[in-house]
């Protein structure tokens, strides 16, 4: 009960991991483990949604309101499909796969900070425990592909894995290059966790995306394309091309096991767009967090999470008001006015919560604000990533696999490399 | 960093059943590694011991070192590993017998290093040196780049052997390169 009460003490600054208590990690770890899935969900609407408008089409419109029911249907329909496995295939390896690409890419959450206590934990190597668990999701890929026994899905593993290698490379000296900066403040002491590298922009007053301009934004250029390949997303998919290898490295694969591959995948991208947050957009902290600080500008900024809420509410009262009004569209109606009802109440909420916090200091409200307000921006900024992963895919057409190794060794790696060396340089002179 | 309120009371989480599975795990892995004869098998259960190192590096309160492990050997030498095994026919290697008759040097090396176990497990303390002070893990990666680059209180006193570990890393890059390029 102790342990279960400490953590609405709006004292308490450190996360559950480090400070010990199991059951607020385990809390933590089902809260993230649940956001991530319906965030999935409403990503694969989204996203079909985003790209039949980018074409001029409609995309999903027959399950709910404007297809929003369409991914429970897929879902559903993934549940109960049969689960095939081939003859000839490598039985356990065929079945242990995908858990295996779902096992890295989720458990690199336990150090994503969404806020200065809002993590899981808070590890001395955060960064790196990212990279390397997120790197073992590339063994998911390769060994679905190999115990498919099959043409197809061994090439998409092999081009997986030796795309998801070179851009490993690029990508690793790009961080190295934000990881400098952390260690060039005052104080000269870096970090590797990922809530002290906040910290450390928080401290040096600068986003490290700014940080000895264009050094930064060059990093954060690098990591943004060596992430979609590591993801393997449009422009790279070539690992799951599905003009040349059908599907890749699961063509094999069918019903709840192809889905968690899904999953996978998107978790992956949501894991890649927050380490690039936190390196280089100041994770959790508002914008202009110099110019427009004091609690004037803390109370606007903590309107903005009940303010979006409110915003979809009004879309969805909207939608619902223009509904035709034949008989067949009575359901969808009810549905849809439902949920705008329970969108509406959300937003009021939140704002309840940062009048509340912004009338008394030392509230449990003012935490609960505080935490709304680092999770809100958190999000945010992570959504323009994942955004850009729907743009991508609309806009540029796949690369061939020579040119895309090409990219990666003549291209992305000279210009890392350079990135480093010249900001180890500035940060002696200058930091 | 602002002092955080640590919850009273709080408990190692690395307890001894952690120990316990993480050394079952490595060493039931290790055996499937040699047993298997099927090399993807073999490579997968490596895998698993390499990550289960890692976890005993972690409750050594060395949590660099467990990081590189993940990144080097499980998700870098391993996938290369197992890139190269996936072209290899698997049923030609499964049928095949081990053509190779080094066992008897196997068999002496294994036992030197169970001597060496049986010895630092019988009288650890006054057959290994004891100056592993042990740094709180805030420190510990810092530590480590005192020992390797130098600053204030390490002296980079492995700075040279580290260089030297790179030259041998690059000498072996050029020699890979030379053998696959036939015109440089």
């Amino acid at each position: 009960m102790n342990a279960l009460m400490s953590y609405l003490d709006p004292r308490v600054t450190a996360t559950p991991g480090s400070a010990g208590n199991e059951l607020w990690a385990l809390i933590y770890v089902f809260v993230i483990f649940a956001g991530v899935a319906v965030i999935v969900l409403s990503m694969n609407w989204l996203e079909r949604k985003a790209l039949a408008h980018f074409q001029i089409r409609l995309g999903p419109m027959r399950v709910g309101p404007h297809g929003l029911l369409q991914p429970i249907a897929d879902a559903l329909k993934l549940m109960t499909k049969e689960d095939i496995v081939p003859a000839d295939a490598d039985e356990v390896v065929f079945r242990f796969a995908p858990v295996i690409g779902l096992l890295a890419a989720f458990t690199v959450y336990i150090v994503i900070p969404f806020g200065p206590s809002q993590a899981v934990t808070d590890m001395n190597i955060g960064i790196l425990f990212m990279l390397g668990v997120s790197s073992l999701g590339v063994l998911g890929i390769v060994t679905a592909g190999w115990s498919s026994n099959s043409h197809y899905p061994l090439i998409g593993a092999l081009r997986s894995s030796a795309q998801i290698i070179s851009y490993e490379v690029a990508m690793g000296l790009a961080v190295v290059s934000a990881l400098l900066m952390t260690s060039l403040n005052a104080q000269g002491t870096g970090t590797l966790s990922m809530i002290g590298i906040v910290q450390a922009q928080q401290q040096q007053h600068i986003w490290f995306v700014f940080k000895f301009f264009p050094l930064g934004f060059i990093a954060l250029i690098i990591f943004a394309i060596a992430m979609v390949a590591e993801t393997n997303r449009a422009p790279f998919d070539l690992p799951e091309a599905e003009s040349e290898l059908t599907a890749g490295f699961h063509t094999e694969y069918s019903g709840l096991r192809w889905s968690l591959f899904m999953l996978a995948e998107y978790a992956a991208m949501i894991a890649v767009s927050s380490i690039a947050v936190t390196l280089w957009l100041g994770g959790w902290m508002h914008p202009f967090p110099n110019w427009l600080n004091g609690p004037t500008w803390e109370f606007i900024f903590s309107l903005f999470p009940g303010l979006t809420f409110g915003g979809l509410a009004l879309i969805a009262f909207i939608g619902t008001a223009r509904m035709p009004s034949h008989p067949y569209f009575k359901i969808q109606r009810a549905g849809l006015a439902i949920f705008a009802v329970f969108l509406g109440f959300l937003a009021l909420l939140l704002l309840a919560i940062a009048v509340a916090g912004h009338a008394n200091d030392a509230s449990i409200a003012a935490r609960c604000r505080e935490g709304v307000d680092n999770i809100y921006w958190f999000m945010l900024k992570v959504a323009v990533f994942m955004y850009l992963f729907i743009w991508y895919r609309a806009t540029w057409p796949r690369y061939r696999f020579d040119q895309l190794m090409k990219v990666g060794w003549k291209v992305l790696l000279p210009i890392s490399l350079g990135v480093l060396i010249v900001t180890a340089i500035v940060g002696v002179i200058f930091g | 960093m602002n002092p955080a309120i640590v919850n009273p009371g709080a408990a190692p989480i690395a307890t001894t059943f952690f120990f316990y599975f993480l050394a079952a795990a490595a060493i039931l892995s290790g055996l499937v590694v040699i047993t298997r004869r099927n090399a993807v098998h073999s490579a997968l259960a490596l895998i698993v011991t390499l990550l289960s190192v890692a976890g005993l590096y972690l409750m050594l309160y060395a949590p660099f070192v467990a990081g590189v492990q993940i990144i080097v050997y499980a998700g870098g030498i391993m996938v290369l590993f197992l890139f190269v095994i996936m072209l290899v026919n698997i049923e030609v290697t499964v049928k095949d017998r081990q053509f190779n008759r080094i066992w008897p040097i196997g068999l002496v090396a294994s036992c030197l290093l169970l001597t060496i176990f049986i010895g630092a497990y019988s009288k650890g303390k006054s057959l290994l040196l004891d100056r592993a002070t042990q740094l709180p893990e805030a420190v510990n990666t810092q530590a480590i780049a005192g020992y390797l680059y130098g600053d204030a209180g390490h002296m980079g006193q492995y700075t040279f052997a580290f260089e030297i570990a790179s030259l041998l890393l690059l000498v072996a890059i050029l020699g890979a390169v030379i053998m696959t390029k036939k015109k440089i």
